[in-house]
Parts: structure tokens; sequence; C-alpha cells
């Protein structure tokens, strides 16, 4: 193995540093190169019907060399360290150069000199974490979720998952940075049957460390989800005010995020390009992004090129402040980069926000449904991918929920579509929860209550 | 790791043995090591220029032990002995069973199916050829109107070579090579910007363009794009739905393929389960799932366990005739499996997967069936889509669409998806034309594992379905 040192015989920062910096140091004249490489090793036990249905063991390296000359880039990756492999990589990358089209903006980032936030994401009691016991909260949430209620007619899925992810950064322009961060999870995905008839619902608990988890939490938030539904019908077609509960608009937020990327709006794909500094959204939103705050899943102190992350004011108050970058991207609006290169050692880097959060407004989610008087609260979204187009803002997804009736909760409801524009839905935002939370995506979720949706049903 | 040899020896027979002896040497029922080498190139093409080409190599083995109701599973890029025992042992720790000792395993010759024959291995294609493919897509997307805003161009492909050996004394192999080539358009006019796609993919080498004209492709991509600039919100509520040709594979893929999986069926996660020889569609409606189909996106010569791929009837006129299988369900259920145990990579566990899927030919008149419907919707070209097998609720994408006005198409429609229930949307089939074709290359998500499925239908139509968009 090309990198080594750390314990249980996997590679450290150091470690992987080195690799990155010998491939940088092949440059040639005239050459720009930089490396990143990465490690992980994840565990995953999945429990079924008492028994562990299986238990994987996972150990992989990355590593992704950029070469860029007179403005054109080449790119190589390989999912190994073994043997020649860097080298081997590096020419496969100076050799795909050529075809490139040469671009002034083309190239690696510089050192900015903006600090490092002193992030703590490593937890050595995961790594120190017996199998033992991974295996046994599994099956301990499965116990739980089918417990929870006589209903619950299976458990489709309960898994405990972990990961240490070990990364490096080196670049012929002097930037290293590396990176280790630990992370786990606990998730159950509950069947529930009533009258011949099924419904499911999931749980999720995510963390550093195994102690971060709760399983109880879990269990319940699957039974709930999944017997509340027993019984739902398809609702009448209208309009309506819509609730979204904090995991749709975690999925809403990000996609949102999306289209602030810089290189959306240079590219001509972001409806905001020519928007900023106006009020692209109603006054109650103010959305940042920020990589440097510990408690984002997504959290990281150096960007896909190696460069600090920072906290990003995207929209205040409801006005468009500003697009995010990575460097080249950044010299091509002629500003500087904010730090937000996202890329696996796989690819190239591209651009995005990757913490986005939104300032929380004065109510719970429960203050909020009770201001409703006839709404529907929606916990659940499908085919957001087919559905929302990014581009034109046309937004259409599948919805399974609750009907708000009088301030309470009432009957379920499935089968139906939610749809408006992005446009307009940031406009007829009527509140913002205090139910801030991060979950495994690259935006927080909140309850979010939006004036008027077009519910499809019958 | 040279191509003369295409399948046979990637890893040496005696070290395969060694390691799934390794394997079981604490017990366990079965053990395999799936090894795979991977090679990919990508190049695009974005606002003009040729942003960069990438080349990409993975190979590694993974290895699983099954041990009563356990599977223990552990995968290493390292393919020295070392690297591999290292692996076999973590497989056979996590799979955990008592007792056990050494057991000898005797593998056969490596046998199965041959590959399927590429004429031009994308390796031996200069590079620079790939390239010249998206400057013109750029040029012919541009060249179609003004209106055409932006141009992305893709050109991605993959070699596969993968080896299985099993305790039961499998050895066998396959070389997957697939190419594959997609425009993306961006139009922009007084109603703001609207997308256009058109990909183009088979299980074949550089030979794909002998076939494929990629200016006809950009065409197609920036035609939907400007289709769109003129197109009304979509209609709210539920109508009839008239899917063409080649498109309505993603709805099968989503209303029942995947509530057709063995896995999913036995944890009574599929409203599907339970349900063979009933009637479960229309008596128009037979479903095929064939990953023997040359060319096709999904093809293959052996499974990712070892097992010839084959063509599976799913269901013949309207009756549930079987699931798909990989190699687990197969085993609990006594019968063989179905050449449907697929993984995205060797770092990933084998499970249930489509290949192929279509629905066979009907006699109708596609005209007609336009012709027939009063008020509806006509999708053209759907996107993606999503189910929930366990309630059989299903969405899919409409990307290109349009109005049906007395029996017409009339106005097309902005983006949005379609919302169904599968058992519902199969038994509201009431017109199946005879113009069958393949549609675009998909990728299928399951479990956080993508592999590439094909799919085709002919034009049909269903007599109900929830339309999501937001006009009255």
């Amino acid at each position: 193995m090309a990198a080594s040192g750390g314990s249980n015989g996997s590679p450290d920062e150091a470690a992987l540093l080195a690799v990155a910096e010998r491939v940088v140091g092949l440059a040639g004249p005239g050459e720009q190169v930089e490396a990143v490489v990465v490690h992980e090793r994840e565990t995953e036990v999945r429990a079924y019907e008492g028994q562990v249905e299986s238990l994987t063991s996972a150990e992989s390296y990355g590593i992704g060399v950029r070469v860029v000359r007179d403005g054109r880039q080449g790119f190589a990756h390989a999912g190994t360290l073994e043997g020649d492999v860097a080298a081997e990589v590096l020419a496969e990358a100076r050799d795909n150069v050529a075809f490139a089209t040469a671009d002034e903006h083309c190239a690696v980032a510089e050192p900015d000199g903006a600090p490092f936030a002193d992030l703590d994401l490593y937890r050595p009691e995961l790594v120190a974490h017996p199998t033992a016991d991974k295996v046994a909260v599994a099956l301990e949430l499965e116990r739980l979720v089918q417990a929870s209620d006589p209903r619950i007619s299976g458990v489709e899925s309960a898994e405990y998952g972990d990961s240490v992810a070990v990364g490096a950064v080196a670049t012929t322009t002097g930037i290293r940075a590396t990176s280790r961060e630990t992370g786990c999870f606990l998730s159950a995905y509950a069947l529930a049957e009533q009258d011949g008839e099924t419904q499911t619902g999931f749980g999720f608990s995510l963390g550093r460390a195994p102690g971060d988890l709760d399983v109880e939490a879990v269990a319940a938030d699957a039974a709930e989800r999944s017997t509340r539904m027993l019984g739902a019908t398809k609702p009448e077609s209208g309009r309506m005010t819509v609730v979204l509960d904090p995991w749709v608009s975690a999925q809403f937020l990000g996609i949102v995020a999306g289209t602030l990327s810089g290189e959306a709006v240079q590219k001509g794909r972001s409806m905001f390009a020519d928007r900023l500094g106006d009020a692209v959204a109603a006054p109650l939103l103010t959305l940042v992004d920020d990589p440097t705050d510990p408690e984002a899943t997504s959290a990281t102190a150096a960007d896909g090129e190696g460069l600090a992350t920072r906290r990003n004011v995207l929209v205040a108050d409801g006005r468009l402040e500003r697009f995010v970058h990575n460097s080249e991207t950044a010299r091509r609006a002629g500003t500087a980069s904010t730090g937000s290169a996202v890329r696996g050692y796989s690819s190239t880097p591209g651009v995005g926000a990757r913490a986005v959060k939104v300032a929380p407004g004065p109510l719970g989610p429960s203050e909020l449904i009770a201001s409703i008087d006839d709404g529907l609260l929606v916990q659940g979204v499908s085919g957001l991918h087919s559905g929302v187009n990014p581009v034109s803002g046309d937004f259409s997804t599948g919805a399974e929920g609750l009907r708000i009736r009088g301030g309470e909760l009432a009957e379920p409801v499935r089968e139906f579509t939610i749809a408006s524009t992005i446009q307009k839905m940031l406009q007829d935002l009527a509140a913002v929860g205090d139910d801030v939370q991060w979950l495994p995506m690259r935006a927080a979720g909140v309850t979010l209550v939006v004036g008027e949706l077009t519910v499809s049903g019958r | 790791m040279g191509d003369g040899d295409v399948t046979g020896t990637m890893l040496d027979p005696d070290l395969l043995r060694s390691t799934l002896a390794a394997a079981m040497a604490t017990g366990g029922e079965f053990a395999e090591v799936f090894v795979e080498d991977r090679r990919s190139t990508s190049a695009v093409l974005d606002d003009g220029r040729i942003e960069e080409l990438s080349s990409g190599r993975d190979r590694g083995a993974g290895i699983r032990v099954v041990a009563g109701e356990t599977t223990g599973f552990a995968h290493t890029a390292d393919l020295s002995p070392t690297g591999l025992r290292a692996a076999a042992e973590a497989a056979s720790a996590a799979a955990a069973s008592g007792g056990g000792g050494v057991r000898e395993v005797a593998l056969d010759g490596p046998s199965g199916p041959d590959p399927a024959v590429v004429r031009l291995l994308p390796a031996d294609v200069p590079k620079a050829r790939k390239v010249a493919l998206l400057e013109r897509a750029d040029e012919a997307a541009r060249a179609a109107d003004g209106a055409v805003s932006q141009v992305t161009a893709r050109y991605g492909d993959s070699q596969r070579r993968i080896q299985v050996a099993n305790s039961e004394g499998l050895l066998t192999g396959d070389r997957q090579v697939r190419t594959l080539f997609s425009v993306s358009c961006v139009a922009s006019g007084d109603t703001g910007l609207q997308t256009g796609r058109e990909s183009v993919g088979h299980t074949v080498g550089f030979e794909l363009f002998d076939d494929v004209d990629v200016d006809e492709v950009a065409r197609r991509a920036a035609g939907r794009a400007l289709t769109k600039l003129e197109a009304v919100p979509a209609p709210s509520g539920e109508m009839p739905v008239v899917v063409g040709p080649g498109g309505g594979g993603v709805l099968f893929h989503e209303a029942c393929g995947h509530g057709l999986e063995a896995d999913l069926v036995a944890k009574s996660a599929s409203v599907f389960a339970g349900r063979r020889g009933e009637v479960v569609a229309a008596p128009t409606v037979s479903l095929v799932d064939d990953g023997t189909m040359a060319g096709e996106w999904g093809r293959f010569a052996i499974d990712d366990e070892g097992r010839p791929a084959q063509r599976n009837v799913l269901i013949e006129d309207g009756v549930l005739v079987d699931y798909m299988w990989d190699r687990l369900r197969a085993v609990k259920e006594g019968r063989p499996g179905s050449g449907n145990g697929r993984r995205q990579g060797y770092r990933f566990l084998p499970m249930v997967r489509m290949t192929n899927t279509y629905l066979e030919a009907g006699t109708d008149d596609p005209a007609d069936i336009v012709a027939g419907t009063d008020h509806g919707v006509y999708v053209a070209q759907l996107g993606g889509g999503q189910v929930n097998t366990a309630t059989g609720d299903f969405v899919f994408g409409m990307t290109e669409a349009y109005l049906i006005e007395d029996g017409r198409l009339t106005a097309p429609i902005r983006d949005g998806n379609l919302i169904g229930n599968g058992p519902e949307a199969l038994m509201a089939i009431d017109a199946i034309a005879d113009d069958f074709a393949m549609g675009s290359p998909g990728t299928c998500g399951k479990d956080g594992q993508g592999v590439p499925v094909g799919d085709g239908t002919p034009t049909l139509r269903v007599a109900r379905l929830t339309v999501g968009g937001t006009a009255a």
C-alpha cells in the first residue's frame, strides 16, 4: 500500500497528503497539478426478523489528478492506490490535457489566505466502537420498531452504518489541505398494515459517534409515520396552504441553493442569474450556507479545491445576496472564491452550497399547524429528480401527508402531487418554523408553510 | 492487464480457490469472489468548450459469505494474495457462524455464455475522435435556432470485466462494453428558460456511432427545449394519459417492475407479494424482462452472480407469471435464479435488479389511440420516476408532453410529474399500439446502487392517471 500510518492500519491525513504531494512533485515545467486522495472505512449492519441480514465492512481508496497547462485541463481518477497507480493516473490526466478547449479562467486554485475553521468532526470513540455493539443496536432498532405498535406488520430495513473518512488535497500552487471525519446513522423503514392496506414510514438518526444516535426516536418516528398513513385516501384537487415537514423542506431548499451556484449562473442555467439584490423570496426567508457550522452533516473546513470554507449569506430577508463560487467561476466573475468547490475524487471541482440553513422563525410546528384552518401537511415527497426542473423552475412532486382542518392534523392523504414553480414558492412562503435540524442532505430541514400550492388528486 | 483475454482468468483459479477456502474457514454455506476491472472515459462539452476529458480506473474484489440468515461482505482494491485473504477473513468474520473448518473448493473450468462481440473497443479509438463528436453536437444544437442559449454534450464509454467464482465450483466471467452520448440544451425566450435532453446508449463499442448521428441527437434535444418555450402549464387532476413509443418503459419500471423484485416481495414490501397466478393487469398486457437483448443498455452475458442472462416473462396476458430473482432469494425458495442478481460494482452486494424491461406490442393504431382520447395528456418523453413498492404509489416525470384536446395533440406543456398506483394503473391500460420501440438508456437506483437498465413500450393509454400540474 502506498499510504500507511494511523491506527488500525488505516492511513492518517499525513499519509494521504504525502501521496498527493508526491504526485504534485512530478509536475513538469509550465504544468499545474492538483491531487486529491481519499480513504474511507465503512461498516453497515442490517437486521431482519431478529437476525443479522448482512454485515459489510468496507475500505476504499480513491485518487483524482487534474493537470492544467495553457488553460487546458485533463483529469483522471482511480479507485485504488495500489502499486504505481498514482503515477499512472497523473500520466493519463496529462494525456487528456490536449483535448480540452483552452480557457483563460481554467487553473487550479491559489491559496487565498482565508483562515480554516477549527472543526472537530472526528470521534475516536467511533473508530474504537466494537462491531458487536453495532450489530446489537441494529437488532435493537428492528425489535423496537416491531414492538412499537400492533399495526406494524414488518420492518423492511433496520440499519446501522458508519464511516471514517480521511482526505487530502495538494496543488503545485501551494495548497495543502487535509480533513478527517467520522459519521454514523441509524435508519428504519417500517411497514404498517390494517384491513389489507400497507403503509410505510421511516425514521432516521445521525451523528459523529454512536452516542449521538437515538434508537428509540428512530423506532418511534418510523412507527408513527407509517401508522398515521393507514386509511389514506386521494385528496381532492385544488389550491391550498401546504406545510412542508423538515425532511421535505430540506430537499426543496437544497434545490433552491443549487440555482445559486456560480456555474449555473454563468452558463445561463439559473432563473436567478440577473436577480442579485432583488427580492426573490418572502421577507421572512434568510438563507445561509455555512459549512463551518460543526452541527451540519456536511460540515468541512476545506472545500474540494483545498480552500477554506466560509459562511455565505445567500438570501437575506428575501433579498438575493450572492452566488457561490469555486476558484474558476470566481475568476470568470471577477470575484473571489466563496470556498464552495464540491467534488468527489472521481470528478473535477464543481460549485455548490453544501450546508444551507434558514434563519428560524418564532413558532414551532404545532403552533404553525394550529394557525391553519384548511391545509395539508406533506410528510414525504417522491420524484423530485423527475418533477423539478431547476432551470425553468417548474416544480411538481408526488406527495403524502395529512390534511389540516381547523388547526388540527386530520385524515391521511396519498397519491397526489404538489406543484408550483420555485420562483413562486419562494414568494409564497408564509412562515418558517423554529425547528431547524440538520439532516443527511446539503440543506437543513425546518417546518415551512407555503401559502398556496396546487394539489392534484381526485 | 491486456484485453486479449476477454473473460477467463482475471485472477488465477488457484488464488480464487484459496480465497474461497479462507472465506469459508469458519463455516458458512456459500462463499463467492466477485472480481471487477473497470475502465471508463468521459468527455464533456459545456458552454461552447470541451471542459475536460476524464479517464477512470477501478479494480477490486468483493467477497461474500452466507451463513444461515446472515451475509458477511467485504471488499478490497488489493488483489494480491494477502489483500484477498484479508478481505475473505473479514467477510467470514462478518458472517460470524460458529463451528466450521477448512473447506476445499473445486472450481470448474471457466464456463458460461460468451461476452458480446464488440466491433470497435473504445480503448482502441483515438481520444480526438470522441471529442470531435461533442463539437459536432454543439454546432448542430446551436444551429437549430438562435433561441438555443446553452448546450451540454457528454460522451462516455466504459469497459467492465468481471469474474465470478463461488464455493459451488462456478468460475465464469464477462466483458461488458457500453457507450453513451447525450445532449442537453437550454432555450431562452419571453417565458424564461426551458430545457431539452436526448441520450443514446447501447451495450456496444464505438461502433455505436455507425448508426447514431450525433447531429440528430443534438437537434432532438434542442427541439424539445424550443418547443417548451411555447408550453402552457400542465393540467392538474385525473385524466387519460397516452404515452408515446419507447417512453413508457419508465412507467412499467416504476408501476410494477420494482414491485416484482423478489427481495421486496419476500419482505412483503410489495403490493404484488403473493399474487402469482392472479390477474394484475389488463388482458392485453404482457411484460418481459430480458437481459439477453443484443446491444441494449441493460444487456450482459452473465449477471453479477455469474448466472447467464435470460428472458423472463413477468406478466402474460394480464396474469402475474413470476418475479425476478437473485441467488439469495432463489435458494430460499428452492428454485433457480433468473439472472437478475446485479450490483453497481465490486464494493456492493448483489440484489434483485431489472435488466431490459419491456411491454410487448399490441394491435392498436397509435393514431387511433390519440384520436380516441377526448381530453388528456400525451407524453412523448418521460423523465425518471420513483415508486413506493409497499403502497404501489409511483410517479414519473414528463419532459416532453402535449395536451390532447378533441382527439388531437395541441399545446406543449411544462415539465411535471404524474402520479398513479401501480396495480390500478396496470388494470387501467385500455389501449396498446403496434409501434414498439426501446426507450433511452437509464440508470436504475435502488438502495444506493445504480445499474444500467433498458426499457421499451409501444404507444399505450392509461385511462386514468393524475397529472401534477398547476392549471385547473
